[in-house]
């Protein structure tokens, strides 16, 4: 039931992710925040049953913090990362898989440039300029084929995910009121907006 | 459903006279929804050696990744390179080694060997091989890349007939099948080098 989205622009990357926590009828959280920074310059906004969403994305995150205190502050490139998630999630997968589906985006100063990756639950792995996770996918893949250009600003790349977020609000059968847009690009990780404040317990 | 045409594939190999050419799709989808149109499916091992996964995309980037580790360690130790035989019966062994618990990807190898002699071979996903001397298909339009290769096909094809003769059949073929297609790489090995190029067909 989770909605995440990811575009890629000039310069930098937005995640979006649906704020909600429900199992089967009950409705547990509104102001979840589903987008994980992973390390100063990348984030992964996680679909998927809360406690594969938690583990999983801490468990990377973790171990991100771990080589980067290792290997004497080197950082890890947004495609190193990426590549390291497809790595756990294929050993898990016939052990016992974690069934998160992710976008991952991060900006890589090395290069000046942003990324975003799609990465399903069994591992598939694939650099892409924009994409959705969940039932999302039906209703706003298409939109993002139109709207999606090369050489975008942030405000149009958020224009494309609230332009997302409105077709969802008209024609998705799941109510998802609160969505929280985070920016990633040369200055880090930053919350755009947020429907419902992920801080307040 | 079956595992095999989760992502969709359509793969053909092709030899020449003295050449041998390699052709995959670029769709990766989830069922009948595409999410990217330039998922790599063909991989090049050496300048005389690629191989084409076609199957669980999973699969596909983790078998990439554990042929290029035997291919390395043989390397180190040899002290020469593989030769597409020899990397056929690696991909082999490696499929049977997890018989009871396959990677769900059906492969094709292509190549040149010490002679410049064109190599193919295709096996299913728990490495049974077939060498043939004219072309191997997989994926999940395998009945339609037959029906076009048998047709179209004759030995002894120079590397820019057979460029065209393997984009047509793959092109055709793929037209017909909803899970793969949404562009193309074709790849040309002599034993001068490789010439790739990117075919653009229906975008449907």
């Amino acid at each position: 039931m989770d909605t995440v989205f990811g575009v890629k622009y000039d310069g930098g990357v937005v995640i979006a992710a649906d704020q909600g926590n429900a199992r089967s009828i009950l409705m547990y959280q509104r102001n979840l925040d589903k987008v994980v920074p992973l390390s100063s310059h990348s984030a992964v906004g996680v679909s998927g049953p809360n406690a594969d969403l938690v583990n999983f994305s801490e468990y990377i995150q973790k171990n991100i913090a771990l080589y980067e205190l290792s290997n004497d502050g080197m950082k890890l490139s947004t495609h190193a990362q990426a590549n390291f998630m497809r790595g756990e999630l294929a050993a898990a997968l016939r052990r016992g898989p974690y069934q998160v589906n992710v976008l991952l985006g991060g900006y890589d100063e090395s290069t000046e440039s942003s990324s975003l990756y799609f990465l399903d639950y069994l591992a598939s792995l694939q650099k892409v300029n924009y994409g959705c996770q969940g039932y999302a996918s039906s209703f706003c893949l298409s939109i993002m084929d139109r709207d999606w250009k090369e050489g975008l600003t942030e405000d149009e790349a958020v224009a494309i995910v609230e332009h997302c977020m409105q077709e969802l609000h008209t024609r998705f059968l799941i109510a998802q009121p609160n969505f929280i847009i985070k920016v990633i690009d040369k200055d880090g990780v930053k919350t755009s907006k947020f429907g419902a404040d992920p801080a307040d317990t | 459903m079956s595992i095999l045409e989760y992502n969709g594939a359509a793969i053909i190999a092709m030899a020449g006279k003295d050449c041998v050419a390699i052709a995959a799709d670029t769709r990766l989808g989830v069922q009948a929804q595409t999410v990217a149109c330039d998922f790599r499916k063909v991989f090049k091992m050496n300048d005389r050696l690629f191989v084409g996964l076609g199957g669980l995309a999973t699969d596909v980037q983790t078998v990439d990744q554990l042929l290029k580790f035997r291919q390395n360690l043989y390397e180190l130790r040899e002290e020469r390179q593989m030769s597409p035989k020899v990397f056929s019966n690696v991909l082999s062994n490696l499929l049977y080694e997890k018989r009871f618990g396959p990677y769900f990807i059906e492969p094709v190898v292509a190549g040149l060997d010490e002679n410049n002699k064109p190599f193919l071979s295709g096996m299913d996903l728990i490495g049974a091989p077939v060498y043939t001397d004219d072309f191997v298909v997989t994926g999940t339009a395998t009945g339609n890349m037959y029906g076009m290769c048998e047709t179209l096909y004759k030995p002894d094809m120079e590397p820019e007939e057979l460029f065209e003769t393997l984009s047509q059949a793959l092109l055709a073929s793929v037209d017909r099948d909803a899970l793969s297609g949404w562009g193309a790489v074709v790849h040309v090995i002599t034993k001068d080098g490789v010439t790739s190029r990117e075919l653009k067909g229906r975008q449907d």
